[in-house]
């Protein structure tokens, strides 16, 4: 062991690079943004599951919407009380939830994902 | 209890992939909603197979263009002014071009000068399905050729497999050839760079009980329904009239009947 030394030196260095962005941004994480409900979607109380579900699953969902309405031709949701919905991100989603900017980019902006669903489908309120 | 170092990181390596395959297991495979939770409108109309008689009688180029605008307005398929770039869900061909393999001499003013128009003809035998490598063109239950955009990689295997031209390919942002970045039907959503694009048999509004846009805005020329019924309005119309199709010795099986 003639190199105990240069040995600590080096995982010592190498620990403080890879911790580097931990220790570095210690204390500046900025807290998770409040989510904005517009009135539309205030007004019809209930989204089609329960909200912390949606919050967690909402991308699941669609990929499952997705599958269904273009594989399967099914294009109606029964949600758990009944009720009916288009599966439907465009006409669906944001007649409720007018405000994507407030609704859906804040998150995805904090949690740094990029969905590429805009790319093709429409926000109907951006005139 | 002896361990071999061998035994021992065969071991370790089983259960660290069954850990992580644990935790990550919600994350593969598709998100399952049960069937009675995705279901179909009431009103859908439902066919064994699709299909479409053109009476190349009754088009006219006005009518022509009014049938393609309405198609294209409802699908955000953008007008782009260069030739290499057009994108086309239905559009007039030359006669000649449409039907290459009638190539009569002598032919009959009318036919030879007639405005032919030409959509995807919804193979009951597609070799675009069968040339895609991930099953984003794919064959429908009722014979609809139908695109899943998510799916598509924009190889063009298809544009090469489809002998009659139906495809185009999105080499730029569809949206910059629109006015104001708009889309002209905001319920339907418009394609992306990179993607090939086709006519989709108005699958979103068969799923409602409603005809396709050309089929509307057609004045009679054109007549859609079930060809696997007997008893429908297009099989009549293929009893009475004497029908051509496009390329049909390849065994394509096009789904799309001219009168001509």
């Amino acid at each position: 062991m003639k190199d105990k030394g240069k040995i600590i030196a080096g995982v010592a260095i190498f620990a403080a690079l890879v911790s580097f962005p931990f220790w570095y941004n210690t204390g500046t994480a900025k807290p998770a943004p409040e989510l904005i409900l517009a009135p539309e979607a205030k007004a019809a109380v209930t989204c089609i599951l329960p909200k912390d579900q949606m919050a967690k699953e909402h991308m699941q969902l669609l990929d499952g919407w997705r599958n269904s309405v273009v594989r399967e031709g099914q294009r109606v949701y029964v949600a758990e009380d009944g009720k009916k919905y288009d599966m439907s991100l465009s006409n669906t989603c944001l007649e409720c939830h007018t405000n994507k900017a407030d609704f859906c980019d804040k998150c995805h902006d904090y949690a740094a994902v990029n969905p590429y669903c805009w790319d093709c489908h429409v926000n109907p309120k951006e005139k | 209890m002896k361990e071999s170092r061998r035994s021992f990181l065969k071991i370790a390596g089983v259960s660290a992939l069954g850990v992580t395959a644990a935790s990550n297991a919600h994350a593969i495979g598709e998100y399952f909603i049960p069937s009675e939770q995705a279901i179909k409108d009431q009103k859908v109309s439902t066919a064994d197979r699709w299909g479409m008689v053109i009476d190349t009688r009754k088009l006219t180029h006005e009518l022509n263009e009014k049938i393609a605008k309405s198609c294209h307005l409802n699908h955000n398929v953008p007008t782009l002014e260069n030739k290499n770039h057009e994108i086309k869900w239905i559009w007039e061909e030359h006669y000649e071009h449409a039907f290459t393999q009638q190539p009569n001499e002598f032919q009959a003013e009318e036919t030879a000068h007639a405005p032919i128009l030409t959509l995807c003809n919804h193979c009951d035998n597609p070799p675009c399905v069968q040339a895609c490598p991930t099953k984003a063109t794919f064959q429908r239950e009722d014979g609809i050729v139908l695109m899943d955009f998510h799916r598509c990689i924009g190889c063009r295997f298809c544009m090469a497999a489809c002998p009659y031209g139906s495809r185009s390919f999105n080499f730029r942002d569809p949206r910059d050839a629109m006015e104001d970045g708009k889309p002209t039907n905001p319920e339907f959503p418009t394609r992306t760079k990179g993607v090939v694009e086709k006519c989709n048999f108005c699958a979103e509004r068969l799923a409602v009980g409603k005809d396709p846009y050309c089929v509307e805005a057609s004045e009679g020329a054109l007549v859609f329904g079930d060809l696997s019924d007997e008893n429908s309005e297009i099989r009549k119309v293929l009893k009475e009239n004497y029908t051509i199709r496009r390329k049909a010795s390849l065994g394509t099986g096009p789904s799309v009947f001219y009168i001509v």
